[in-house]
């Protein structure tokens, strides 16, 4: 059974289609990447799929068991959206870590909110997400102390601290120095094993093609073309898809 | 004669001190209150507050003190409040509009990735409030509101034009009475070492809150 299934999202900003029916599944354990051009829906769909945005229409469940359905979208309460969100987890552009915080803080605030086990739990497990991310020295730094880098990696860890489902990540390199894009993106590629299941938005081909299972290429707010990473970047069926390739890969 | 000038000021000090006192114990939480129902979803109370706010910090707060103290009797002929009470209605509801525009400065500055990464971590709203973007609307509000706060030590003296006495009162009795000057203008002796510990304590806020950048 497919641990995502997502059946025809649809999602308007005012009078503009931004999604005109997505649908796909995800096997537990697959990477999924999203690419396209900018403005194609791509870091939307990411969001309706952690209930930033709520789509209009369409079916999103988990496990086989639906958890959103556009139609009654009004029904759900704060609290049963806060539970599905728990079901995913997001990365951002932009790291959105906590200033105030130090980085074991950063980690650790949301399991306790949550009550996710005891104060040595929560902490045990926070300093072992740190170690993995590599950042054991920096425990007690605060964000502006960091690199962009180094946040992101703060901010991977934040998200894992939770134990989703399903990791997400919205253009995890995109704020970043090119020199630090390869500091993170080496950490999200460590991630990937039988259990964990990620979905990643990025602008990144080369990355896209090495760490996914399953590559969907958006454009105009649909799936263009969806496949494996060599169904796509080898030989890509739509002139769309061939286009935006060439387009990246161009030499400048 | 410099001796009992003084304690007689310190007693007028005294009254200028509860003013301002009182005034920030209620204007804080009230500008607080102020501030959500102007960002409020609900439109009708959005205005209403927002056209409030318009009336009081677009008229004189010496105005409102008439009125307030005046106004009751003139236009209802209902008993005037006590003058104490009348000085901090006016200076409460006064202070907390102000306050209030700080308040949502600071909230509505607050980047929405703050909220949305509380969010996808399953906060609650009031969890995401108070343990995410509270301490970074302080950080932001310090400034502004220590130089609402200074101004308030010196709007105190407006209420000497309902006769509440405090220091400018006490000084100008002097003239009439003794026909002594001095006495005002050492009340600003006064005005410049309170303004002087209040100017320490929020550069000592500003530096305890330095530590991290939003």
């Amino acid at each position: 059974m497919s641990v995502l299934e997502v059946k025809n999202i649809k999602k308007n900003f005012g009078k503009v289609e931004v999604l005109k029916g997505i649908s796909f599944s995800l096997e537990k354990g697959e990477v999924l990447s999203i690419i396209g051009s900018s403005g194609s829906g791509k870091t939307t769909l990411l969001r309706c799929i952690n209930f930033l945005e709520f789509a209009e229409e369409g079916i999103i469940s988990i496990d086989g068991k639906q958890i959103f359905n556009g139609k009654d979208k009004k029904t759900l309460s704060d609290e049963e959206i806060r539970e599905n969100r728990l079901h995913f987890g997001l990365v951002f552009q932009s790291f959105n870590l906590f200033p105030q915080y130090n980085v074991l803080e950063n980690i650790t605030l949301a399991p306790k909110l949550l009550k996710r086990g005891t104060v040595e739990e929560i902490e045990t497990r926070a300093r072992m997400l740190i170690e993995r991310v590599g950042l054991s020295e920096k425990i007690e730094s605060y964000p502006c102390q960091l690199s962009g880098g180094q946040q992101q990696r703060v901010a991977i860890a934040r998200a894992l601290a939770l134990d989703p489902d399903i990791l997400c990540f919205d253009e995890p390199t995109s704020a970043l120095d090119p020199e630090l894009t390869g500091e993170v993106l080496k950490v999200i590629k460590g991630l990937k094993s039988k259990d964990s299941t990620m979905i990643i938005v990025t602008h990144e081909m080369e990355f896209a093609k090495n760490v996914s299972d399953k590559v969907i290429f958006m454009a105009d707010g649909v799936i263009e073309e969806m496949g494996t990473p060599e169904e796509i970047f080898d030989n890509p069926k739509s002139d769309k898809t061939k286009h935006f390739l060439s387009k990246s890969l161009e030499e400048i | 004669m410099f001796v009992s000038v003084t304690l007689d000021l310190l007693r007028g000090f005294f009254e200028t001190f509860k003013v301002f006192g009182l005034t920030l114990l209620f204007a804080l939480p009230l500008g607080l209150i102020i501030a959500f129902g102007s960002m409020s979803k609900f439109k009708p109370l959005s205005y209403l507050i927002k056209t409030f706010v318009w009336i009081i910090r677009g008229t004189p707060l010496m105005l409102q003190l008439i009125a307030f103290f005046y106004g009751p009797g003139l236009l209802f002929g209902m008993r005037a409040m006590p003058r104490f009470t009348a000085v901090m209605v006016a200076f409460v509801i006064n202070y907390a509009c102000y306050f209030s525009e700080i308040y949502r400065g600071g909230i509505e500055g607050i980047p929405r990735g703050q909220y949305e990464a509380g969010q996808v971590l399953g906060m609650t709203k009031s969890q995401i409030f108070f343990k995410v973007v509270l301490l970074q609307v302080v950080k932001r509000i310090v400034p502004p509101m220590s130089n609402e706060i200074i101004t308030l030590v010196k709007d105190t003296s407006l209420a000497r034009i309902i006769a509440v006495y405090e220091i400018i009162w006490t000084a100008q009795s002097y003239i009439k009475s003794d026909g002594l000057i001095w006495p005002l203008f050492y009340t600003a002796a006064f005005y410049l070492i309170f303004c002087g510990g209040l100017t320490l304590l929020f550069g000592f806020i500003e530096k305890k809150l330095s530590y991290f950048r939003s």
